[in-house]
């Protein structure tokens, strides 16, 4: 088929669940109810490292109105096994460790107890009077400080390992690994120019607005039932199965509405502690947690410590690149470090390079994935470097960008080959748009750009379709949705039933209703259930084929399709026709589609962005920003434009405001959205958008998932633009009034270091 | 250890009601748990994320932070009011045509707080629905679609007005 | 003949090569030949008769949806890549 001839794809029609959302009416975690429903809070700890000696639970359980109490102590015991968690595997006692504290508490806000009550203020209460005797430790908050000798050891079991290899060396570092491509000293030698920096950034969160929610009843029958919001039922069912050691039968997950997840609702936290405290009490429990809670107890993105290095000729091509990555995993390991690395140089084609990546354990929240996990860190070092070769080679950034630009074919330090991506097309769209080419004046005023890449991923998606007999169909997947994915895999059955979007009816089943599928996560729902959604689409209409043939007593392999109409011989029926007669030509159609797609092609993304610095404050306004990003094909190309909107946004709070603040033991200060400040309306201008379309070749149409790659450039796009504004370059996130004041205080210090461009001196 | 209950009358939706609240429940857990009206949503518990807005006698506020028994002789409006006869308010339906929600979950307390903001103010400009908005936070769309859905919601109230 | 590509840290038991060909038409058979050639490294991919864990199989730039059984032609590129707990799988 080609472009011109989609009726449904690229059109814009009303999201199927937006009246829900728009009423109040759609269902989240939170707002699920059950029959004599207790309420359960969840102890944790205020100590950043610390020994239990002892947990007394006695007074909670005798406060009135509290049905149940539970410590790690009721947690079954079984072998060591890796978990699949969704998007990669974790061994199940870091995983039961992180639901409720054992010997340890490893961070402030671990889990150490949880009590079930009839109502959340009594079960709260009850929860202040359980005493737990702590035996405080040391702890280490960065990498740097877990990292240095005689640092306190945060896993006494943890020995490094080196690609998967125990080294035997005791520490805080998980696994060490490097990627070596050509011969990146010889290239260095090569290059008449080098720049080396080192850069840091703060842990962040990914801010969904809705916190963690989880309603869990263990049936009288053995049988643990979940309603939840998260991003994946399959995923929640294998982990609360593992944890509580059941075959996962036994667990049925019946996926809400979740309200924001990048990533962040993928792991599971509450799940098996309401079922220990539904098991213990005989009621359903409902856990929802506090936005401290969220904040303190569930996996924030890694902190970093980074160091890049690259040189490049006079001509403007990079001959050589060398990446030291350390990422803070937090609590356990499983810092995003490895796409962090496959992610630094992406972009570009560079024949020398080499990589180490380090993933390291502090006491912090263990992490989880965030928006394109790992890559933003590395992009903000790489693309600030970029930036200052350009400068220095006096080429223009977009120019030398494209100049050094990743394309088919070009080999990437950890070992494959690209195949069909879109860098310098986006890098083409960048160059054209009349954003980069429009003036910017006034004083301390600045333009940076940036690009980024994000793999995406394919993963297991299930889809099944039933006809019914107006000849509308009804689609049912097991990818919850986090923003619109209902209509965009419903477009591409529409497309290919030749039907219109109404015509779908989509839900999203829950673990007993639909075939396994992979979370909502990796830019893979409208690229792999979509592709699902295809296929079942492709068996409703090879069976319809059937049904046609019976009809005219003819081969089904003589009977076509298209665009909703199938014929033969001279005759045809239309869909609808068809679907009137299913009952009488062999009964209902039900088409089913079942994918594991590899091959997904990745996505790169860039960002224009001027700003305004403040020379008093040290405020940075974004004045104006534009993102680019290859999307393959934009099925629904509003929602698209709003995935890159959103991304762009959190990538400009990444850069400017955004971060954990840390007291020297380990406490978050800023544990409420007061302090951690995420953008709001105010702080922004209209975010433009430019989708560049370069079909991934595999795919029925050619999309490529846009879900992450937007996130990535906005921090070095902002602050490239900081620097254009200012003089002055910052190394670490976030650029928030504080640290561009002591940037720029610092260059008026140095000897020969200019005034700002204030308007004095302008 | 529970709490004596008071007994609260207001006005929700243009009905009257009655519920019975511990002196320490706030507005936004007497109607998501009492009176059954979860659209209001807690993000946080602490008035920084308004996805529990609805307006109190005629004023926009954070139900977490107004208590229940406050509401006595109140006037309420909640996303369940908002919607009339069947028919979208227009609000609703630009957000919905202008693809302005993601997730949804702070899309409530967004359709809440442009309805009190248009109903007194048919034309306000970008800024001002920006310093409007910025209790609202949205992590999923960046307030791009946000503010068009604002500006295309006032443009057809005022045609309507006209 | 299918080119395996070594990752750094494994070529300790490749003399140093960072690319070995080898035969083999699937992904089991490349490795179990790779062992004959670099006798070690084996026990460095496979936990028994499975994949470890966290390490995955790439052939011609794409994750291997079928693991050890996915298909190798002559003119393949094969690599082997680890997943770090918790972190995301590589393409």
């Amino acid at each position: 088929m080609s472009e011109s001839t989609y009726a449904v794809v690229g059109t814009r029609p009303p999201r199927h669940d937006a009246t829900d959302k728009v009423t109040g009416r759609a269902h989240y975690g939170a707002d699920f109810q059950l029959t004599g429903m207790l309420h359960g809070f969840i102890l944790r700890s205020p100590h950043a490292h610390a020994a239990i000696r002892r947990i007394d639970v006695s007074k909670a359980e005798a406060f009135p109105g509290v049905k149940a109490v539970v410590t790690s102590a009721d947690l079954p015991e079984s072998p060591e096994q890796m978990v699949d968690i969704g998007e990669g595997a974790m061994p199940l006692s870091y995983i039961r460790g992180n639901m409720l504290a054992r010997s340890k508490v490893l961070y402030k806000g671990h889990a150490v107890a949880a009590v079930a009550a009839v109502s959340p203020h009594v079960a709260e209460e009850a929860a202040s009077l359980i005493e737990v005797d702590y035996d405080v430790l040391p702890c280490a908050l960065t990498v740097e400080d877990a990292m240095r000798d005689g640092a306190p050891v945060i896993l006494p079991d943890l020995r490094t390992k080196e690609f998967g290899e125990q080294t035997g060396r005791p520490g805080n570092v998980a696994e060490h690994f490097r990627h070596v491509l050509g011969d990146a000293e010889n290239g260095f030698t090569e290059a008449d120019l080098v720049v080396e920096r080192e850069f840091r950034t703060a842990t962040v969160h990914q801010g969904y607005i809705e916190p963690h929610a989880t309603t869990v009843l263990w049936n009288e029958d053995g049988h643990v039932l979940v309603w939840c919001s998260s991003q994946g039922a399959f995923t929640v069912r294998k982990a609360t199965a593992a944890v509580l050691d059941l075959p996962v039968l036994r667990v049925s997950v019946t996926p809400l509405e979740i309200g924001g997840g990048f990533g962040g609702k993928i792991r599971i936290y509450l799940e098996p502690v309401a079922a220990l405290l539904s098991k213990k009490s005989g009621r359903p429990v409902k856990i929802v947690m506090s936005r401290q809670d969220v904040f303190e107890g569930t996996g924030p993105t890694p902190g970093s410590h980074m160091r890049i290095k690259m040189g490049a000729r006079k001509d403007g091509r990079i001959t050589a690149a060398q990446a030291y990555l350390a990422y803070e995993a937090g609590a356990y390991p499983g810092a995003m470090v490895a796409p962090g690395a496959m992610c630094v140089f992406a972009a570009y084609d560079i024949p020398n390079v080499v990589i180490d990546g380090y993933d390291v354990v502090v006491n912090k929240p263990s992490t989880a994935a965030y928006r394109a996990p790992g890559a933003t860190q590395a992009a903000f070092a790489t693309e600030s470097v970029v930036d200052e070769i350009a400068e220095n080679l006096g080429l223009d950034p977009v120019e030398f960008r494209l100049m050094n630009a990743a394309k088919e074919g070009t080999r990437r330090a950890d070992g494959p080959k690209f195949r069909r991506i879109g860098c310098v097309e986006v890098l083409e769209a960048m160059r054209n748009h009349p954003h980069y080419r429009a003036p910017l004046e006034g004083p301390n005023r600045g333009r940076g750009v940036a690009v980024g890449f994000w793999f995406n991923v394919g993963l297991a998606s299930s889809c099944t379709i039933s006809v019914n007999s107006d000849g509308t169909v009804n689609l049912l997947d097991g990818s919850v949705d986090l923003s619109g994915t209902r209509t965009s895999v419903s477009m591409q059955a529409a497309e290919t039933l030749g039907l219109r979007a109404e015509d779908v009816r989509p839900s999203v089943g829950d673990t007993d209703s639909i075939g396994f599928t992979e979370v909502t996560g990796g830019s893979r729902t409208t690229y792999a259930t979509g592709w699902a959604a295809v296929e079942a689409a492709r068996d409703v209409i090879g069976q319809m084929k059937e049904r046609a043939a019976l009809l005219w007593e003819t081969d089904a392999a003589s009977v076509e399709f298209d665009r909703g109409v199938f014929r033969a011989g001279g005759r045809s029926i239309t869909f609808q026709e068809l679907a009137a007669q299913l009952d009488e030509t062999g009964g209902p159609v039900v088409g089913r589609g079942a994918v594991n797609p590899s091959g997904a092609g990745g996505s790169f993304s860039g960002a224009i962005a001027d700003v305004e610095v403040d020379p008093e404050t040290g405020k940075v306004s974004v004045l104006r920003f534009t993102a680019v990003q290859d999307a393959g094909r934009a099925i629904h190309p509003s929602y698209v434009e709003g995935q890159m909107q959103g991304g762009s946004v959190q990538g400009i709070g990444w850069a400017l405001n955004e971060e954990y603040f840390m007291s020297a033991e380990g406490a978050m200060l800023n544990s409420s959205w007061l302090d951690y400040r995420m953008p709001t309306s105010l702080d922004l201008p209209m975010i433009d958008t430019v989708i560049v379309e370069v079909p991934d070749p595999e795919h029925p149409f050619g999309v490529r998932g846009v879900g992450e790659a937007n996130i990535v450039p906005p921090p070095a796009a902002v602050s490239n633009a900081v620097y254009r504004a200012t003089g002055v370059r910052l190394y670490r996130l976030p650029m928030n009034p504080v640290a561009v004041m002591e940037a720029l205080w610092q260059k008026e210090s140095e000897p020969g270091g200019g005034s700002l461009h204030s308007d004095a001196a302008a | 250890m529970t709490h004596r209950k008071t007994l609260v009358r207001a006005t929700v939706n243009q009905e009257s009601v009655e519920f019975l609240c511990e002196p320490r429940q706030s507005l936004l857990e007497c109607l998501r748990d009492i009176l059954g009206l979860t659209g209001a949503k807690e993000g946080c518990n602490d008035g920084n994320c308004g996805a529990c807005t609805v307006i109190l006698d005629g004023r926009p506020v954070n139900a977490c932070l107004v208590l229940g028994v406050e509401a006595e002789g109140c006037e309420i409006e909640t996303i369940e009011g908002i919607a009339r006869a069947g028919a979208l308010h227009p609000v609703q339906r630009a957000y919905l045509e202008s693809a302005a929600l993601q997730c949804g979950f702070c899309t409530p307390g967004l359709i809440v707080a442009t309805k009190a903001l248009l109903d007194q103010e048919p034309n306000p400009s970008e800024e001002r629905i920006r310093m409007w908005l910025a209790n609202n936070l949205c992590r999923c769309t960046g307030y791009d679609k946000v503010i068009r859905a604002v500006q295309r919601a006032a443009e057809e109230m005022r045609e309507v007005r006209a | 003949m299918a080119v395996v590509f070594i990752p750094t840290l494994l070529r300790d038991l490749t003399g140093g090569r960072d690319a070995v060909e080898v035969q083999g038409a699937n992904a089991r058979q490349v490795i179990e030949e790779l062992e004959r050639a670099c006798p070690g490294i084996r026990a460095r991919l496979l936990d028994g008769e499975r994949l470890r864990p966290n390490i995955r199989i790439a052939v011609d730039g794409r994750i291997a949806p079928l693991g050890l059984v996915e298909r190798v032609s002559p003119a393949s590129e094969v690599h082997f890549v680890v997943g770090i707990a918790g972190g995301l799988g590589p393409p």
